[in-house]
């Protein structure tokens, strides 16, 4: 507050022919980003939510059909409601388990030992994979007979389920293959892990406090804006979450893993139903949002600050 | 008195040893975890090529080939012809030259424009670029696969080139952070020698930006190698498909052999793998020229 009356009162007055002379050109050096704003994004959003209100199907001209859609969806589509429940059930289950996983390989990778540069790339090797490619190969691994997984299990005695091909089985399944690709959320928490003081473990050891203290009132606290910006971008990767389920399941099996955007991608470019599906990508962008706002609001609660 | 002395130097010693001792177990502790870990990320890369090098009939049986003593290389050759993956892997590498040319000429000149020249607004029209970065994809996936249809671009390369020559949130971010991080005073010497703005870009801050213009290179390399998505909306002629849209469609035909699967995976990782392993030293290399890392 104090530092606001401080500052000087803003003079409104013409521009001086310098600040000009920098506007123009620093709007001549971004313009490729102003068009490709213009076109590819604002224009996009505006017709997106006016498609939403038409039934178009790419030939002809989009007919308005005003809330029609918007009634359909939530009144007369179990798929949609099935795969908002799939992915917000998929959400729940991937989040919480990844930043638990992130943040333990990111305590062990901090350990002063040899080899941790070597371990770091190979922790991080997964997430350059292409995604088609890595769901190849743990469809092979989860493969229910001959998969190495389930025969590893039989070695040991254990009966393996059919995981994917499970309608219980292939969400957890499908998180289980999204935390081998966490290797670049391990590097952020890596990062924040670094960047804490030594001396506040010392001083926190000088006061008695054991390993487990350590962790929990030192190193936690320290990585919440680490937190906090994983669950923001976790939210908006789970909502889109799509090559894995179209190549791995396709949706299946009895529609367990058919998620938002499958189930979109679908309507839009299977049934070309697009004004349908822009309503389904408006409702999306709306669950993003609040998502969104709501860990936002919360994190003055949680994320600390240092000042 | 000496008794004591030698009791208390004998008990601190073995206060020592067994912290010693503690600190060796805890080393130990976490190495087997952090090999355990390794393992789980490295397994399915193993199994991969494992099952790639294995017979038809080593790939179903009980209990599992872990190394196959005869490795069928020939199963890597059957792989690329069973599908036509050297065309896949042109298209790729096409696809891939144009977007690295058109991210790097583009977010050169947007970074240019948000970090080395100060103009009015600059910082607020800054932090829109970052929000489009929250914008989920599918809001504006539709719109943009409509537009292309009216242009008549649909089952060609254009929807997936153009764009990046409109710049990326990413890289110009990632850029304009480098860029101001060059000292102002060149910019000011070059330009009191008469040297234009976009002179200034070309020969002063372009090469000491190398090691951010590789960054950008490689990433978008691979984001374009990997991406799934783009080439399933617009390329139908199975004559343009890229690798990955090649390797779903080896996937989804009713009967392919696991090893021609996996070799044909690994086809496709080998050069974002190779990239990332030439990624990595130049890195090193860029880190200890710049000095940005203190470590």
């Amino acid at each position: 507050m104090l530092k606001e009356t401080q500052l000087p009162k803003r003079r409104i007055r013409s521009l001086t022919r310098q600040e000009l002379h920098n506007l123009r050109l620093g709007l001549v050096f971004i313009s490729p980003w102003i068009i490709g704003f213009l076109i590819f994004t604002i224009y996009p959003i505006f017709s997106s939510l006016y498609y939403s209100f038409t039934d178009y199907g790419l030939f002809g001209n989009p007919n308005w059909v005003g809330l029609q859609n918007y009634i359909n969806l939530f009144t007369n589509d179990d798929k949609f409601f099935l795969s908002l429940y799939n992915t917000v059930f998929f959400f729940l289950l991937a989040m919480p388990a990844s930043v638990v996983v992130a943040i333990f390989l990111a305590i062990l990778l901090n350990s002063k030992l040899r080899g941790m540069t070597f371990f770091r790339s190979l922790f991080f090797l997964p997430t350059i994979v292409p995604a088609v490619a890595s769901a190849a190969v743990w469809m092979w691994i989860l493969n229910p007979q001959w998969g190495l997984l389930n025969t590893s299990l039989r070695l040991a005695g254990v009966h393996g389920p059919p995981w994917l091909s499970d309608p219980d089985w292939a969400k957890p399944s499908l998180v289980f293959v999204a935390l081998w690709t966490i290797g670049s959320e391990v590097i952020l928490y890596l990062a924040a892990l670094q960047e804490i003081p030594r001396d506040y473990y010392e001083a926190a050891r000088v006061d008695g406090a054991n390993s487990f203290q350590q962790t929990r009132f030192i190193t936690l606290p320290m990585i919440t804006p680490v937190i906090f910006f994983h669950l923001v971008n976790g939210t908006i990767w789970a909502f889109q979450y799509f090559t894995e389920a179209y190549v791995m399941t396709g949706g299946g099996p009895a529609n367990a893993t058919l998620f938002y955007a499958l189930n979109l991608y679908r309507n839009a470019f299977t049934s070309l139903k697009m004004g349908y599906a822009s309503a389904q990508a408006w409702i999306l962008f709306i669950v993003v949002m609040i998502a969104t706002l709501i860990i936002v609001r919360s994190s003055k609660g949680w994320v600390y600050y240092e000042e | 008195m000496r008794s004591e002395a030698a009791l208390l130097d004998r008990s601190a010693k073995r206060a020592h040893r067994l912290r010693f001792f503690q600190e060796e177990a805890s080393h130990t502790v976490r190495y087997i975890l952090i090999f355990l870990c390794g393992f789980w990320f490295v397994a399915p890369f193993l199994w991969m090529i494992s099952t790639a090098l294995k017979t038809n009939a080593q790939i179903y049986t009980y209990p599992p080939v872990v190394f196959p003593l005869q490795p069928q290389w020939k199963n890597f050759y059957d792989a690329l012809t069973a599908a036509p993956f050297g065309r896949y892997y042109l298209n790729s590498l096409f696809i891939c030259a144009c977007v690295v040319i058109g991210t790097l000429i583009s977010n050169t000149l947007i970074a240019y424009g948000f970090s080395r020249i100060k103009w009015i607004g600059r910082d607020v029209v800054f932090v829109i670029v970052l929000a489009t970065l929250m914008l989920p994809a599918q809001v504006t996936m539709i719109p943009v696969y409509i537009i292309f249809n009216k242009l008549g671009w649909i089952g060609t390369y254009l929807p997936l080139i153009v764009p990046s020559f409109f710049g990326n949130a990413y890289f110009t971010f990632l850029l304009r952070q480098f860029f101001r991080g060059i000292p102002f005073e060149l910019s000011d010497a070059a330009r009191i020698d008469g040297c234009s703005e976009f002179g200034i870009l070309w020969y002063v801050i372009l090469p000491l930006a190398r090691p951010a213009l590789v960054a950008v290179t490689l990433f978008s390399f691979i984001y374009t190698w990997n991406d799934f998505l783009g080439p399933l909306i617009y390329l139908h002629d199975s004559e343009l498909y890229t690798v990955t849209l090649g390797l779903q469609s080896f996937i989804s035909r009713y009967w392919t052999p696991m090893n021609l699967l996996m070799a044909a995976s690994a086809i496709a990782i080998l050069p974002v793998l190779v990239v990332f392993i030439w990624a990595q030293r130049f890195f090193v290399e860029g880190i200890s020229i710049t000095g940005l890392s203190g470590r």
